[in-house]
């Protein structure tokens, strides 16, 4: 932002609000402080505006318009509080739920499933998981016909090929932050990336091969991007799978990685003296919560050095 | 990057097939440079090959799609080793390339049969004997090869009843040259291949042979040209099974109605293979006129004869061309949309086929007009007729000076480069058209910016459908005023209308706008089966009409009004009688099957839709309406793009109607 940058004017439900021109109209609600629900994007990406939960009503649009993608104009008149706006945010609420498992998908989603009234189970019960590998085999353009008797979900089992992260698509929403932050926003190894199509579409190295073998560097930033769960640190995913992951018992310490000069910003979460995840604060100015495999996961040859030769 | 490749040799064959297919079209799209192969691929030190930056990669990444064909075509699918070999030589990540082969239903990263019959069982297919057509080839061939659609749940009918194809006989002999020909040949279902006027319709996926089409097909005819020896020339099966031109235009094969035809006057009297044919039945003069104007000349008639898009949405066709001429960015592109798949659609597939210089003529005035001086047509995969008739005929304008360098000595540049989809609805899209086309996978990406300002490749863009470039020939040479006396006020000139299902004599029918539905039918020898129960109009993405609607003039205002949409021309009437149910959960299936992917309302809403409308034809009613209609509400509210958007509509207007109800006349 620089200095000759000019503003725009918008009304939103009602209220006049003045954001700098290229501001979205989410920047606007969130100066109004109106509680706007996201899924997909991130201040740190490209917005992909796929999931469609933050879409509000603006005047002369035929559709709703996604919050966090549409520029602000001047003279908008933006809703977010109308029947059309809430039953669209609910209805992808409960389409995401009724498919997703969005258990470890944090706090604020729960808040928003209760604000709109989200009732994902009318859709029936969940249809069962699908075997290893079967989603992987969908083809694009065929699928089982359903009887109806349950919702069809992602359901499947977690992918666990390595030490330092576990791929568990059954939380998967298909929001593309893991792909961008792989790809062109962050790390540009390009390691994943969407395949399939429509709701057999996922995320996956060439030819379904197991992250060791792939490109990947295990920078762990699709890790740090991703709002479910689905990726998520291998220390983590065991305590959660032993029942013992207690984030009222972490504490998070801020300190600056030692690997190199770089000064990236790391957050050590520590569960009774054991780290068992590393991030980096979004909002720092040298890694936008990117890092490399040395501050994600150097903490592992610290801690595992007296058995890990 | 640091591009990671496998270090799986590609095998000669596939080495050789992505290099023909490079070397071709590379050659013919100016400024775009291959990276250098960097020595032999497989190589063990070549597994990582760096590859220059972001924009390099770019610039040829547009091959993606044709490599990706040209190893299907050769091989029957795509190995990863030829995978790799491809990602090498465009310099794309091969998760991405990955990404992008299994967003097409007409590519496979698996090993499956190299002969594939894709056998349509769409809507106008059902009502033609496409699901005994299926049943006798589950019998014959085994079940359907992806194990999805409807075979899994045996809704076929018992094979070899009543079709009068084949016979036990014929079907145990043939069960046997199956066997014999094991794991060389399969089908699949299809999603309508276009061919509505012949169904049912079978599309022929060959590895090594062209591909082909057969309509309407019988199980016999698909299993003997599955079990064909490889490697016939494009003589086969090809040509000899497509409907024959006066099939599809009936208006054409009467002499007193063909004198009335504009757009279509040319079927059935030119040789579609020939460009001084073309030009002896008044080919080339439009574009000649189209010089003489200049730009603005063009531009002018454009305005003045109001014509608006056949593609669906029907958008002033000048405000487009005259956004991009007037664009300061450069270069500025034309492109043809041919992905024509809506269901129940084919007039561009006739236009194509029967009169391919007249697109390429259109295009080559839009490139003129717009100043663009490459256009590309993107036709979808299931085309193998029409794709050989504009490629051929792209290649004797080339010969004859139409396209190239100082076009026909007029002083301006143009060049069309024809592109093949290759299985997904989606493309048509215009945004997802781009991405396809720019070898991305076929996503609709978010308006604005809109394809006048930055469309493919980010450049400001003219697409246009088949249909709506065709009407510049008469513009141009009548003049916009002339053009615009026909028709009404709102919806001028003529218009293609696509009439299949329960009608006497289907076909591509040209009438000028305001016809009613009642006049357009009886031009079609009426319908079959008695007074319709309904019509659909529009496509799966349209809506249906009851017999209130029948006299309702076919124009985009008064279709309209009465809350429905001539979309892509489609009119098909269904008899009293029909199941509906069985009718909207195919369109049902089609929309789960070909969303992207992309948005969330669309994604998981079609799928509730269907499973919404399983329940409601096994039971209770009451909850699912109101299930459907929340789902109805969302996808049209929330979706991204026109897809998700209509994916409820004719649902919707069936249920309006009562089409679905248990007890109602629909049954
Ligand atoms: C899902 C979907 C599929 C479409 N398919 C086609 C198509 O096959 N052919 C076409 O011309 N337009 C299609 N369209 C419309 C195009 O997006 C675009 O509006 C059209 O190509 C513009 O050309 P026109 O102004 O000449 O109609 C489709 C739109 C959607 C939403
Ligand atoms: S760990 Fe890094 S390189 Fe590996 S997939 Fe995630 S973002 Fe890509
Ligand atoms: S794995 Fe996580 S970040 Fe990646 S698409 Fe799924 S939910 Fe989003
Ligand atoms: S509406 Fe459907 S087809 Fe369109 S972008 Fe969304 S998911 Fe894709
Ligand atoms: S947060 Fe805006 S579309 Fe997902
Ligand atoms: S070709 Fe089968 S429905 Fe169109």
């Amino acid at each position: 932002m620089n200095e000759t940058q000019r503003s725009v004017a918008l009304t939103v439900d009602g209220r006049t609000v003045q954001v700098a021109e290229g501001a979205t109209i989410l920047d606007a609600c969130r100066q109004l402080e109106i509680d706007t629900p996201t899924m997909c994007f991130a201040d740190n990406l490209t917005p992909v505006n796929a999931c469609r939960v933050c879409v509000v009503e603006l005047e002369g649009s035929r559709t709703l318009v996604p919050a966090c993608a549409r520029a602000a104009a001047e003279g908008m008149q933006v809703r977010t509080d109308s029947e059309r706006v809430r039953h669209s945010r609910r209805l992808v609420l409960e389409l995401l739920a009724s498919s997703v498992d969005l258990s470890c998908a944090g706090e604020a989603l729960q808040r928003w499933q209760a604000d709109y009234g989200a009732e994902p189970e009318r859709f029936g019960p969940s249809a069962p998981a699908a075997a290893p590998g079967e989603r992987e085999r969908q083809h694009a353009g065929h699928h089982a016909m359903p009887d109806g008797s349950t919702a069809a979900t992602v359901g499947q089992p977690a992918k666990v090929e390595d030490d330092l992260y576990v791929r568990d698509y059954k939380r998967c929403i298909l929001c593309y932050k893991c792909v961008e932050a792989c790809g062109e926003d962050a790390q540009n190894t390009f390691a994943i990336a969407v395949a399939g199509r429509g709701f057999d579409a996922r995320i996956a190295t060439e030819y379904e091969q197991p992250l060791p073998d792939s490109a990947c560097v295990y920078c762990g930033n699709c890790i740090g991007v991703c709002p479910t769960g689905a990726l998520m640190f291998k220390s983590e995913y065991d305590h959660r799978a032993a029942g013992t992951w207690d984030e009222e018992r972490q504490s998070v310490t801020r300190t600056v990685c030692s690997y190199c000069g770089v000064g990236c910003n790391l957050e050590l979460h520590v569960q009774d003296e054991e780290i068992v995840k590393v991030t980096s604060p979004e909002d720092h100015s040298v890694t936008h919560g990117h890092l490399c495999i040395k501050g994600r996961f150097g903490f592992q040859f610290v801690q595992n050095r007296p058995d890990k030769p | 990057m640091d591009l990671h490749l496998a270090a799986a040799p590609p095998t000669g064959a596939e080495r050789a097939a992505v290099d023909a297919v490079l070397a071709s079209v590379g050659e013919s799209s100016a400024g775009n440079t291959l990276p250098a192969t960097g020595g032999a691929s497989g190589d063990a030190s070549a597994a990582r090959a760096s590859v220059g930056g972001t924009r390099a990669r770019h610039r040829v990444r547009h091959l993606l799609l044709p490599a990706l064909h040209g190893v299907q075509d050769a091989l029957g699918w795509i190995s990863p080793a030829a995978l790799n070999y491809i990602s090498e030589r465009l310099g794309v990540p091969p998760a991405e390339a990955y990404g992008v082969a299994t967003f097409y239903s007409l590519l496979s990263t698996t090993e499956q049969p190299p002969r594939v019959a894709h056998v349509c069982d769409d809507i106008a297919c059902r009502g033609a004997g496409a699901l005994q057509l299926c049943g006798q080839l589950e019998q014959r061939l085994g079940p359907a090869h992806h194990g999805g659609g409807p075979a899994k749940a045996a809704h076929y009918d018992a094979p070899g009843h009543g079709t009068g194809a084949g016979g036990a006989g014929a079907d145990r002999q043939a069960a046997g040259a199956a066997v014999a020909g094991a794991e060389r040949t399969t089908w699949v279902t299809s999603p309508c291949l276009g061919l509505c006027e012949a169904a049912p319709a079978v599309l022929l996926q060959l590895a090594g042979d062209p591909g082909a089409t057969l309509a309407p097909a019988t199980a016999d005819a698909v299993c003997t040209a599955l079990h064909r020896p490889a490697a016939r020339p494009a003589a086969g099966p090809a040509s000899a099974a497509t409907p024959p031109a006066l099939h599809s235009v009936p208006q054409a094969a009467d002499p007193a109605s063909a004198a009335r035809l504009t757009l279509l006057r040319r079927v059935g009297r030119a040789d579609p293979e020939s460009l001084s044919d073309y030009r002896r039945h008044g080919g080339c003069a439009a574009l000649r006129r189209a010089v003489a104007l200049g730009p603005d000349g063009v531009l002018r008639e454009l305005r003045d004869s109001r014509l608006q898009g056949r593609g669906g949405a029907a958008f002033p066709t000048a405000a487009k061309w005259e956004a991009v001429a007037g664009a300061a960015a450069r270069p500025h592109y034309v492109v043809c949309n041919a992905d024509e798949s809506e269901p129940g659609t084919f007039k561009d597939r006739v236009v194509m086929e029967q009169d391919p210089f007249a697109v390429i003529e259109a295009l080559a005035i839009g490139g003129f007009t717009t100043g663009a001086a490459t256009g590309y047509l993107y036709i979808r995969g299931e085309y193998p007729l029409a794709t050989r008739r504009l490629q051929h005929a792209i290649g004797q304008a080339r010969d004859w000076g139409l396209l190239g360098r100082d076009v026909m000595g007029l002083g301006f540049d143009f060049d069309v480069e024809l592109r093949r989809g290759a299985g997904a609805y989606i493309c048509g899209e215009e945004t997802a058209l781009f991405n396809s086309l720019e070898g991305f996978r076929g996503e609709p990406r978010s308006k604005p910016p809109y394809p006048t300002e930055a469309g493919l490749f980010g450049k400001p863009t003219a697409v246009n459908n088949v249909e709506t470039l065709i009407n510049l020939l008469p513009i141009v040479l009548g003049g916009g005023r002339a053009y615009a006396a026909a028709g009404t006020d709102q919806s001028t000139g003529p218009k293609l209308f696509c009439l299949s299902g329960a009608v006497a004599r289907p076909g591509v029918y040209e009438v000028t706008f305001g016809t009613t539905l009642r006049e357009l039918l009886a031009l079609a020898g009426g319908t079959t089966g008695g007074e319709p129960r309904a019509i659909l109009l529009g496509g799966a993405a349209g809506s249906f009409v009851g017999p209130e609607h029948f006299d309702l003039p076919l124009t985009f205002e008064d279709t309209r009004a009465a809350g429905t949409a001539l979309g892509s021309g489609v009119v098909m009437p269904f008899a009293s009688g029909t199941d509906f149910v069985d009718v909207t959960r195919r369109i049902a299936q089609f929309f789960r099957d070909e969303s992207c992917g992309q948005c969330v309302p669309c994604r998981v809403g079609t799928v509730r839709q269907e499973e919404a409308l399983q329940r409601l034809a096994t039971g209770s009613a009451g909850a699912e309406r109101g299930l459907l209609a929340d789902l109805a509400q969302v996808m049209g509210d929330a979706s991204i793009c026109g897809l998700g958007h209509t994916a409820a509509s004719a649902l919707q207007s069936a249920l309006r109607l009562g089409l679905l109800d248990r007890n109602g006349e629909g049954q």
